[in-house]
């Protein structure tokens, strides 16, 4: 009988690599807070967990045959959406509010220690199985 | 790995805020520097950021910011009547340089709290980054 990581490690897995993808999304609104015309985005976690999850790969085209183009891009992820402004009108088309992306930064490093304490808590039982201790 | 991407899109920041402060100190340092001729004038200058776009290999092509260039400032260069300067023009006109010491004094703070808030950035994704190292150890 082998171990299935899959099965083993559950969800955390991916929840551990859309919080990486959400932190490098927030930190690209952070070094862009001065860059006039840049709109701050940010993604639904709930429905980017979801879709990971059933393993959908996210904004692909449905391929019906096989010599179909592979519809796949990684410039236009389905996931990331823009950030509705509280203030619309900064002057220089701007969305970007340091105080909410700095709340969010915060927000997602902390759910990724998460993840991560849930991973090597399942490491450790594994561990402890083969172990037989 | 995306968190070595945050790092990556932290020090773009880093370094276009570093010439930003830069740019506001020149223009601070030249505030005062006059001259005989409009021309010759010292002109405020300020840098143009742009965000970069599918410059990096991360999932959303997201690359940070550049500098595209450094503009200078179209405000007429001050003229002050001081006859008895030496530099004084034939019409008894100096000319101040088009720096704005209010205007760069709020850019420095601007550009100094975004200095510390992409530090906090790429400080935040390299202990999650040494803890993904040290995961099931």
């Amino acid at each position: 009988m082998g171990i299935n990581f899959d099965k083993a490690l559950g969800i955390h897995e991916q929840a551990l690599t859309l919080q990486s993808r959400r932190t490098a999304l927030l930190a690209n609104n952070l070094a862009n807070a001065d860059t006039p015309g840049y709109k701050a985005q940010d993604i639904d976690f709930r429905q980017a967990l979801q879709q990971a999850s059933k393993g959908q790969s996210n904004f692909a085209l449905t391929r019906t045959d096989a010599r179909h183009l592979n519809g796949q891009s990684r410039y236009l992820s389905s996931e990331a959406q823009y950030r509705v402004p509280l203030q619309p009108d900064t002057g220089d088309g701007n969305t970007v509010d340091p105080a909410i992306e700095q709340a969010a930064f915060a927000q997602a490093a902390v759910q990724y220690q998460t993840s991560l304490q849930f991973l090597g808590g399942k490491f450790r039982s594994l561990m402890t199985a083969i172990r037989g201790e | 790995m995306d968190l070595s991407n945050v790092m990556d899109i932290a020090g773009t920041a880093l370094s276009a805020q570093s010439i930003r402060l830069n740019t506001t100190a020149s223009n601070m340092a030249n505030a005062d520097s006059i001259s005989s001729s409009i021309d010759q004038t010292y002109k405020a200058r300020h840098p143009v950021f742009s965000a970069i776009q599918q410059a990096m290999n991360n999932e959303y092509g997201l690359g940070g910011v550049r500098v595209e260039g450094i503009v200078e400032s179209q405000a007429p260069a001050r003229p002050r009547y001081q006859p008895d300067h030496p530099m004084a023009d034939e019409q008894g006109y100096v000319y101040q340089p088009n720096v704005n010491v209010v205007e760069e004094m709020a850019n420095m703070i601007s550009a100094s709290r975004s200095y510390q808030t992409n530090v906090q950035v790429a400080n935040t994704a390299k202990q999650l980054l040494v803890r993904t190292l040290q995961l099931g150890q």
